[in-house]
């Protein structure tokens, strides 16, 4: 299969709906004479013109609130938001408009509409620049939310996300732009709401998303050296949760780390230690350990940037905690 | 170029601080392109004019919010070179102790209140901060810097709005650069001249070339006049351009060659340096010991940063709150 970065797969992703259907079009800062900060949506103004690849002004507040209106009246606008932090911003757009709508007009309306939100650290772009901020999103009934590790995944994740009835939020990590992996030439879709085991193992399972899912892999590699098994489960969505994959990996394992880059207190991985106590306590040999980012603002120098968020060694410490 | 009613003293002054912005960014963008700093670096060069002529119309106590191109605002509102490069270079001697980096140096004893990495936050931040010198009775101002992208920002109209209808002491400064990132203002806005906004605030407001040093700094003490009288607030239009793209390493696809040359011919730092010799206000001699001395200013800024250590681990968890405990921090 040929090989691709997850930025072309995106790009990919994008191009693809906008040629299968009409009434897909990209909004958002320097999307089109740029094509795009992260150079995604190159020759997309040329290809489709300036009414389906919108350059627009630095108001965020109102462009997604546009969106919205535009996706009530039956078009699948695709938002991007430069970066997820800017979508405080935005949030009454996306918290009290897109994600209510459905359910506060008794399903009359539906908002297919995509916010593709850059997030996570490593790139040294301080506080402002640098978040995980994931768990906002999935705590707002009424928004599906995906954060793809993959190539392959983004492109599947996000073509799905593009045909879905309901405001989905893709939280895509900047450094994974340049990563590279395999994707089909052939149209592929990845279902909302499915994970997948990224590698199989007995011993313990790891659940993470994002950018972990690669640290998490290496952790597993090494671990698997030292005889331990980890199976690696990359949630691929967080909203809806794929609970099955979950349930049928901590029978088999009996333990379990989630691993999230985003602040510990108050994360998704919160949520799913939560669920897996609620749910399958029973089958638990240890108690779930979670594996996170330190409760602190992204600082810019390099040295402290790189303490706040887990790598390879936290998950394989994390590991070894619940076996013990 | 108007220097009528400006002495020798202030034309030297205003051309010492402009150049001195001009050499610390070139400084930067040097060391960024040698991989010595990380990060983004957004230069204000070509918009020094902008930076000066308002700073110097302030006065010590007065208030600035600046932007992510913020090291031209800090610098002229007095920023001590040596802690803004150690703070680009991620040092705990730093303005921010490293944590900030090139985006958000704060200096608030300089009445700095920040640069800000959220276009059109500063706005309402100024706006706050009038609010709080009306409150408190203080005869302050408070300016805010900000770009021609962050006056379509909601944060723009609904600042404007109230500090207008409060009267608020604050100046309201776009820098119009003619570029949000790739996006030209014509392609985004229909009035061809920003400062028209204020009418829909019942403000003052002008259009300067914001290449005029001078200019600037008329406009901004005729604001700080108005603000300070309790006459509210002012809306300045600053037209001028940057010379480098958004931030160093974009190749500027989106800006014709032909005006990048046309505005670099207009560049303020020579223009005012070619008026000062026209006009016989300084030597040759003279201006060069003062490129001199700022050249060395800003080296010795550079080693002050490379010599200064990086913040201690430890660190990493400090400041997270005001009064650091472990049970916030940690948990
Ligand atoms: C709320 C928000 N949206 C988008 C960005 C990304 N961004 C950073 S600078 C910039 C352009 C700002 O343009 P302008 O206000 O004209 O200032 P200039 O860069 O020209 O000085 C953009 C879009 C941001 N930092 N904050």
């Amino acid at each position: 299969m040929r090989t691709i970065t997850y930025g072309q797969a995106i790009s990919e992703a994008l191009r693809e709906e906008m040629l299968r259907d009409r009434s897909v079009l990209i909004m958002g800062e320097d999307m089109g004479v740029l094509g795009s900060v992260f150079g995604l949506t190159k020759g997309f103004l040329e290809e489709f013109g300036p009414l389906r690849v919108i350059d627009t002004p630095i108001s965020e507040s109102s462009f997604t609130g546009m969106a919205v209106g535009a996706a009530m009246r039956g078009l699948r606008p695709v938002v991007e938001i430069m970066y997820v932090d800017f979508t405080p911003v935005c949030m009454d757009a996306i918290v009290n408009q897109a994600a209510k709508m459905c359910y506060m007009t008794g399903g009359q309306i539906s908002v297919p509409l995509v916010i593709r939100a850059p997030g996570g650290a490593g790139r040294r772009n301080a506080g402002q620049h640098s978040q995980s901020l994931e768990a906002l999103f999935t705590h707002i009934p009424g928004l599906k939310v995906i954060a793809p590790a993959t190539p392959y995944d983004a492109k599947g994740l996000l073509k799905s996300a593009i045909r879905d009835p309901d405001p989905v939020v893709c939280i895509e990590h900047k450094l994974l732009y340049a990563t590279r992996g395999e994707v089909p030439e052939e149209e592929h879709l990845v279902p909302l709401g499915k994970a997948e085991i990224k590698r199989k193992g007995r011993d313990v399972t790891v659940i993470c998303y994002s950018r972990q899912v690669l640290f998490a892999l290496e952790a597993a590699e090494e671990l698997s050296a030292e005889g331990i098994e980890a199976e690696i489960v990359d949630l691929r969505t967080l909203v809806p949760l794929d609970w099955a994959a979950i349930e049928s990996s901590v029978k088999k394992t009996h333990r379990v780390v989630v691993v999230q880059e985003a602040v510990k207190r108050g994360g998704y991985a919160a949520e799913i230690a939560a669920q897996v106590m609620e749910n399958a306590f029973d089958y638990l040999d240890a108690p779930v350990k979670r594996v996170a980012g330190l409760n602190v603002i992204p600082p810019f120098s390099p040295g402290l940037e790189d303490l706040i968020y887990p790598h390879k060694q936290d998950i394989m410490q994390g590991v070894r905690e619940v076996l013990r | 170029m108007k220097t009528g009613g400006y002495d020798r003293e202030t034309a030297v002054k205003f051309y010492r601080e402009m150049l001195r912005i001009r050499l610390f960014e070139m400084k930067a963008a040097e060391l960024f392109s040698r991989a010595l700093l990380a990060g983004n670096i957004h230069t204000c060069v070509g918009q020094e004019a902008v930076a000066v002529g308002a700073c110097q119309a302030l006065r010590p106590g007065d208030y600035i919010t600046a932007t992510h191109r913020g090291h031209g605002h800090c610098l002229a509102k007095g920023g001590d070179s040596r802690k803004m490069m150690a703070e680009l270079f991620g040092k705990s001697a730093g303005y921010c102790r490293g944590k900030g980096g090139s985006m958000h140096i704060a200096d608030v004893s300089l009445g700095i209140l920040g640069a800000n990495g959220i276009v059109g936050a500063g706005l309402p931040i100024a706006a706050g901060s009038a609010l709080a010198s009306k409150i408190m009775g203080k005869d302050e101002v408070t300016l805010a810097f900000f770009g021609d992208g962050a006056s379509n920002t909601g944060n723009f109209h609904e600042s404007l709005n109230m500090a207008s209808a409060w009267n608020l002491p604050v100046i309201y400064l776009c820098e119009n650069n003619r570029y949000g990132v790739s996006v030209c203002i014509e392609r985004v806005t229909r009035v061809s001249n920003l400062a028209e906004r204020a009418k829909a605030y019942g403000i003052p407001g002008v259009t300067i070339d914001g290449n005029d040093v001078f200019a600037v700094h008329e406009a901004v003490a005729e604001a700080a006049r108005r603000a300070r009288g309790g006459e509210g607030p002012t809306l300045i239009e600053a037209v001028t351009y940057r010379h480098r793209g958004h931030y160093e390493g974009d190749p500027q696809v989106y800006k014709p060659k032909e005006e990048i040359q046309e505005w670099k011919e207009r560049d303020p730092v020579a223009g005012l340096k070619r008026k000062i010799l026209e006009e016989g206000l300084a030597g040759d001699e003279e201006l060069g010991a003062i490129e001199n001395e700022l050249r060395l200013e800003i080296e010795e800024a550079v080693e002050f940063a490379m010599d200064s250590p990086y913040p201690d681990a430890a660190q990493v968890t400090a400041d997270v709150y005001s009064k650091d405990n472990e049970w916030g921090v940690a948990r």
